[in-house]
């Protein structure tokens, strides 16, 4: 087993409890995942169980009922969903429609960008996505050049909930297959960086060509076990 | 057949060798059943995979691969996967051939209305806008009608549009149309229906090239 020290830069490897002791209710948190893959749902246990409360959540989706930061914001811990969409979610929806969670829908690629770019230390981008739309109604419209664009601002968050495939204690990280999709982005987006693992390498474990994220802008790596519970195959989405 | 798979079935010969094409949630996802054999071509899903396969059975899921709609799928030699920023500059940067979606309303002029019904479904954007606005061709398979028999090819939407004046193509189990110059154009018709049928059940206004409309 590697030594834990999380004070120690050269050495990001924290334990469950300490990594989960630092959030905090009122954050803003963003948790990648698209669906199950991806999604960190030893990390969201955690969440459910640190009595953590009014969060604003940032996610492409809000998995499904029963599943991830579904089961946050049906605990009602969660003030607020910064979202792309909540198709696979009826008990979400519910809620939305009752006023018990306030939704803010991006389109999705637009979402990833504004991301992207809080991460990037860019102020915001500029898009003609849904300029036509009623999106546009709630949104800086401009004119660009002659052309009428979207200002969006970029996202950045207290904390960031990432799945990797592999960490090394140094916090770089790999992903695999349709398990990256937010967790590169969001990784460089938030102050806290907090990314999950079923695998821990020693330094050099990752070849330097294959790391996804560079440790950099990882704090802490937490180590946790590949529970089918959590991360099997849902059965209903097999043919 | 079911008119979702009549459906499918004529939008499958709309793909050729060499493209790069999207599928959205529902019946577009019937579609690759009805590709012929020989034809190679790259499925793109907004999850992050370029090289979509079949979707995956109880023997050979894997828990992280899945399409945007959640089922779980393989994928064919040559595959990539990569982040959600990467996924959409696909997207918006114009490299899928062709995106097939569903519609509640298509406009005469290529608006299309499919994400929202104020105060009754908001299930939210997806990737729709910018798959919508983005596509080289967008081709809308949905059954000609609502379920209360109302057409679904209006003069004008009446529901908040997705995109404005972006549908090139339009598949229903009664009729193939095309968009051109903002006007729409009857194709083909269906075996089983009939001019008279469509003229009856289409709101939208439409010209006919020629004399003979082909059958499909």
């Amino acid at each position: 087993m590697l030594p834990l020290n999380a004070d120690n830069k050269m050495n990001k490897l924290t334990s469950y409890t300490e990594a989960i002791s630092l959030i905090k209710s009122e954050q803003s948190i963003m948790v990648g995942g698209f669906g199950n893959p991806g999604t960190p749902m030893t990390l969201i246990e955690g969440l459910l169980k640190s009595g953590v409360r009014n969060l604003t959540i940032i996610k492409n989706e809000a998995n499904e009922p029963g599943i991830g930061i579904s089961r946050l914001v049906e605990k009602g811990i969660v003030r607020k969903l910064i979202i792309s969409h909540l198709g696979l979610n009826s008990r979400v929806i519910e809620m939305m429609n009752n006023k018990q969670v306030e939704i803010e829908f991006h389109p999705q690629g637009i979402l990833a960008e504004k991301i992207r770019s809080g991460g990037a230390g860019l102020l915001g981008i500029i898009t003609d996505i849904g300029v036509d739309t009623i999106i546009a109604d709630t949104r800086k419209v401009v004119d660009f050049y002659g052309q009428k664009a979207i200002l969006e601002k970029s996202i950045r968050a207290d904390v960031a909930l990432i799945h990797a495939a592999a960490a090394d204690t140094l916090g770089n990280l790999c992903y695999t297959k349709t398990a990256f999709n937010f967790n590169p982005l969001m990784a460089q987006a938030a102050d806290l960086v907090i990314a999950e693992t079923f695998e821990v390498l020693e330094p050099g474990g990752i070849d330097p060509d294959h790391v996804h994220t560079p440790c950099v802008f990882v704090d802490h790596v937490v180590h946790v076990e590949n529970n089918p519970r959590l991360y099997g195959v849902l059965a209903h989405h097999v043919l | 057949m079911s008119y979702k798979q009549r459906i499918a079935e004529r939008a499958a010969r709309t793909v050729s060798t060499g493209m790069t094409i999207n599928l959205g949630i529902g019946l577009p996802t019937l579609i690759p059943c009805y590709l012929d054999q020989e034809v190679q071509l790259l499925i793109h899903s907004e999850n992050g995979v370029l090289g979509a396969g079949k979707a995956a059975t109880q023997e050979n899921a894997h828990p992280m691969q899945i399409d945007a709609g959640g089922g779980y799928i393989t994928v064919n030699k040559g595959a990539s996967f990569f982040d959600s920023a990467t996924s959409f500059a696909i997207v918006r940067g114009g490299r899928l051939d062709i995106a097939f979606l569903g519609a509640l309303e298509v406009s005469e002029k290529g608006d299309l209305a499919n994400w929202i019904i104020p105060g009754k479904f908001a299930p939210g954007i997806g990737g729709g806008m910018e798959l919508a606005q983005k596509a080289r061709k967008l081709i809308v398979v949905t059954s000609h009608c609502t379920k209360k028999g109302q057409s679904k090819l209006i003069p004008e939407c009446t529901l908040p549009v997705t995109a404005k004046k972006c549908v090139d193509m339009i598949i229903t189990e009664l009729a193939v149309f095309e968009i051109k110059n903002d006007e729409l154009f009857l194709l083909e018709i269906a075996r089983e229906s009939s001019l008279d049928e469509i003229t009856e059940k289409t709101a939208a206004r439409f010209r006919i090239r020629g004399k003979e409309i082909p059958e499909f």
